[in-house]
């Protein structure tokens, strides 16, 4: 065999694994977080809207929520509302608010002209409960089992596919209809 | 309207990427003169497209054209003009059109500058740029449209802002060199692929080729040396180098690109190496096509990627298989057929470049392997493990200092036959002004260190004396002094300048990272750090903390630092700016760390000796490249010839 041929094998088999890292890498290794199967850090922030409510994480504990992050200066944000609402609609799990370093008057509005996709949304206005969640940037979507553990994140728009595909699957069976 | 009309530039740019490809190799084959007439203006075409996509984009930064999702998501009203044009490049899509962009500019030149090539060649080597351009302006079209709009109903009022880690000036200009450098190296593959489809490969080709290739070379060096240094001063992390994996994505094409144009010197000058040069050529563009596929396919977790996206990573990777897989290819079928013609000495100095391409390939290797590490060990679903800065540093400083030894001697050896004895006097007298200077230099300013970094120091010294001997016995013997030889010297001293500053830095840095309050001092040896206030600051489209440090040295103050805490409203994201002072021997360094409440912060202060001095070397480096690439030989025919006959006989590998 010639040994010019050397080269194009390393490169293909070097292609091979490149393929497989790609293939697997959108949820396992870009954007791990480091909470998978952790945990949910424990939050007690204001109810947006509702001066007089906090709202605790403890309170949502015995069955699976979906926490989405999200500002109203976040294009990306503007662009995930229609799915949002869709998903609302469905009502298969409580969709959960966390309003990030935002205006209290700004996101109100938002949510009045857009619709409310959500059952409740915390105001996390200093931003510490996204840096426990590790929120590299809004929008982004964790979903948390009923034993309060995080067992999946989006990062980016929330598109139907990754809806059907990551979160609903996450559903136990008794949850769908 | 306008972003639609760029949007459709792009696509005319596409099919006119697709006629110079077509056009040039067939013309090419049948030898005809109206196939390859399209070539040429076809390449015209296409820079005149993609500059007024590049302008549409632009005009829609500077006036704000929220409208467009790119200028939304990363401009903002508040947004300083300078960074509304760089935001051009702040984020995936508009950077792949500044590449397509960079790409039309060289191949223009290419177009240029080749009429006095034979024209199959030129055409062929024009068509291999315009496979390049196809796949990377379908790419940008098919899945990354920088001029993608907003629904009516979704345009927001203001937009999202540039990435604040951007809004600096070194980082704003460095991508565009950077990518300079890597598309630069497409030329040199045009040229490889040109070569072996004609199956001919001459001196006159590596002649051909290595103006180009140093050009290059010279584009990545600063642009690899302005990314150090933005992350020095903006990252607030205080090195110069972090083995992150997109600093390694540019390092790998560089180290590769320097065993290239040292292969290339020797393929000029006697022939040899034919095959090895090709497949170097072939492998720093695949580097460089890596490095954009790891920082944007968000494959490799990093600092600076931004944006994680499969079908992104995807279509690049079939890109990398077909181009990168069919040079390879074409290389296995082709290669075997070149022949060298003579052999030459283990002491030549065809010989000590053939070691220092093996250590330059060997070093890429270890940052490879240490940058794929996990992304291999993912794949075959092994724990997934880090491959920190433990693993470059076990390994890289002991090639790179090999490197520096065989440079220091091999820059000494004649062409062909090299005999140890003739070179006995320079490389004795290297090694003891090498030993006296270092060992002076080291112990002498900055007393005990450690061991690997004496040796480098004295090594780098070793290598500024070996490459002046060449230069000062030509000026002795009232020889001609050309360029190329000025150039090699310029950027050999850069080496060992280099060599010799991160040396220092890894030994006699003194850093400390502390609880300040105002009023309070830490004390660096000679030197203290007292945290005198902390006032507001208010930015164009920020806000922050300014600190004011002085530092003293033998309780004199000598300088004052103001290291900064900025808060960017529109991404909500806080930022470092250290305070620096370069002095002629070191910088004091000073960065703020957290607010740990009560008027207390916790501080990092450091002196830094000759850390400057490691840019600098980058800057001497691509200087020399610079000047070794305007040598009288390359410019003409007629004095080509000339020169080359003149300077094989002379030695001179620039």
């Amino acid at each position: 065999m010639n040994r010019f041929i050397i080269p194009v094998l390393v490169f293909l088999a070097l292609a091979a694994v490149l393929f497989v890292g790609v293939r697997h890498s959108p949820n396992k290794s870009t954007m791990v977080s480091a909470l998978l199967g952790k945990p949910a850090p424990a939050f007690e922030l204001p109810v947006l809207g509702d001066a007089t409510r906090t709202l605790d994480s403890r309170q949502l504990a015995g069955k699976p929520w979906v926490m989405n992050v999200w500002g109203t200066w976040c294009v990306e944000c503007r662009i995930e509302h229609d799915t949002l609402l869709a998903i609302a609609r469905q009502n298969r799990v409580p969709l959960v608010g966390l309003n990030w370093k935002d205006d209290d008057e700004a996101a109100q509005q938002w949510l009045a002209q857009l619709g409310n996709p959500y059952g409740v949304v915390a105001a996390d206005r200093e931003g510490r409960t996204a840096i426990d969640f590790g929120v590299y940037g809004a929008p982004e979507t964790f979903f948390i089992d009923a034993d309060g553990l995080v067992q999946y994140r989006h990062v980016g728009a929330m598109t139907p596919e990754v809806w059907e595909r990551e979160f609903l699957s996450r559903l136990p069976q008794a949850a769908l209809p | 309207m306008l972003p639609e009309l760029g949007q459709f530039a792009l696509v005319l740019a596409l099919l006119l990427s697709a006629a110079q490809a077509v056009f040039g190799l067939w013309g090419a084959h049948r030898v005809d003169a109206r196939l390859m007439a399209v070539v040429r203006p076809a390449v015209a075409g296409q820079f005149v497209l993609v500059s007024t996509a590049v302008g549409v984009l632009i005009h829609a930064f500077v006036n704000f054209d929220f409208s467009v999702l790119y200028v939304a998501s990363n401009s903002n009203s508040a947004l300083p003009t300078f960074y509304r044009v760089a935001a051009l490049w702040g984020a995936h899509e508009g950077s792949l059109l500044l590449w397509i962009w960079i790409l039309a500019v060289w191949t223009l030149a290419v177009a240029t500058f080749s009429r006095h090539l034979p024209a199959s060649f030129a055409m062929r080597v024009m068509a291999v740029l315009g496979i390049v351009s196809f796949g990377f302006l379908l790419f940008t079209l098919y899945t990354s449209n920088p001029f993608e709009r907003l629904p009516l109903e979704q345009i927001p009022a203001d937009g999202r802002d540039l990435n604040p880690v951007l809004q600096d000036p070194a980082l704003a200009i460095h991508p565009p060199l950077l990518y300079t450098g890597y598309v630069g190296f497409a030329v040199a593959f045009a040229f490889a692929i040109a070569a072996m489809l004609e199956g001919k490969l001459d001196q006159v080709w590596a002649r051909w080729t290595r103006p180009w290739t140093t050009l290059a070379w010279c584009f990545l060096s600063v642009g690899i040396a302005l990314g150090s240094w933005w992350a020095y001063y903006e990252l607030g992390w205080g090195g110069y180098w972090f083995w992150d994996p997109v600093e390694n994505a540019s390092f790998m094409p560089w180290l590769v690109g320097t065993a290239l144009i040292h292969s290339l010197a020797v393929t000029e000058k006697r022939g040899l190496f034919k095959s090895w040069t090709l497949l170097l050529a072939i492998l720093a563009f695949s580097l460089s096509l890596l490095g954009t596929f790891l920082v944007r396919s968000g494959v490799l977790v990093s600092v600076h990627s931004f944006a994680a996206d499969p079908s992104r990573g995807m279509f690049i990777l079939a890109f990398l298989v077909i181009m990168i897989g069919g040079a390879l290819t074409l290389y296995g079928w082709r290669a075997p057929l070149l022949k060298s013609p003579a052999g030459f000495d283990a002491v030549s100095r065809e010989a000590f470049l053939l070691y220092n391409n093996i250590a330059l390939v060997l070093a890429a290797l270890v940052v490879f392997i240490g940058t794929l590490a996990p992304l291999v060990n993912d794949a075959l679903g092994l724990q997934s493990i880090s491959v920190g800065p433990g693993w470059f540093t076990r390994t890289f400083p002991f090639i790179a200092l090999a490197l520096v030894v065989l440079v220091s001697i091999g820059i000494h050896a004649a062409w062909k036959r090299g005999k140890l004895s003739d070179n006995r006097r320079r490389v004795a007298i290297g090694v003891v002004l090498a030993l006296v200077l270092g060992l002076a230099l080291s112990l002498g300013a900055y007393g005990p260190g450690k061991w690997l970094s004496l040796i480098g120091v004295v090594l780098g010294v070793w290598v500024i004396v070996s490459s002046l001997f060449d230069p000062i016995d030509r000026l002795r013997r009232k020889l001609s002094l050309p360029r190329a030889i000025i150039g090699m010297t310029i950027a050999h001293i850069g080496l060992g300048v280099c060599v010799i500053a991160i040396s220092t830095v890894e030994s006699y840095t003194v850093e400390r990272d502390v609880a300040l309050g105002a009023g309070e001092t830490v004390s660096l040896g000679r030197y203290a750090y007292r945290f005198d206030s902390l006032q507001p600051v208010e930015g164009p489209n920020y806000d922050g903390v300014r600190a004011q440090v002085t530092v003293l040295r033998d309780g004199k103050p000598m300088a004052v630092l103001h290291p900064e805490k900025r808060n960017y409203w529109v991404q909500r994201s806080v930022m470092t700016e250290a305070g620096i002072h370069s002095r002629w021997n070191m910088d004091l360094f000073a960065a703020l760390g957290e607010d740990l409440g009560e008027g207390r912060w916790s501080v990092r202060a450091q002196l830094r000796p000759l850390i400057d001095y490691v840019w600098l070397a980058a800057g001497l480096m691509a200087l020399g490249g610079g000047i070794a690439a305007s040598d009288r030989r390359y410019r003409s025919r007629q004095s080509a010839e000339a020169a080359a006959a003149a300077s094989t006989s002379t030695a001179g590998a620039a």
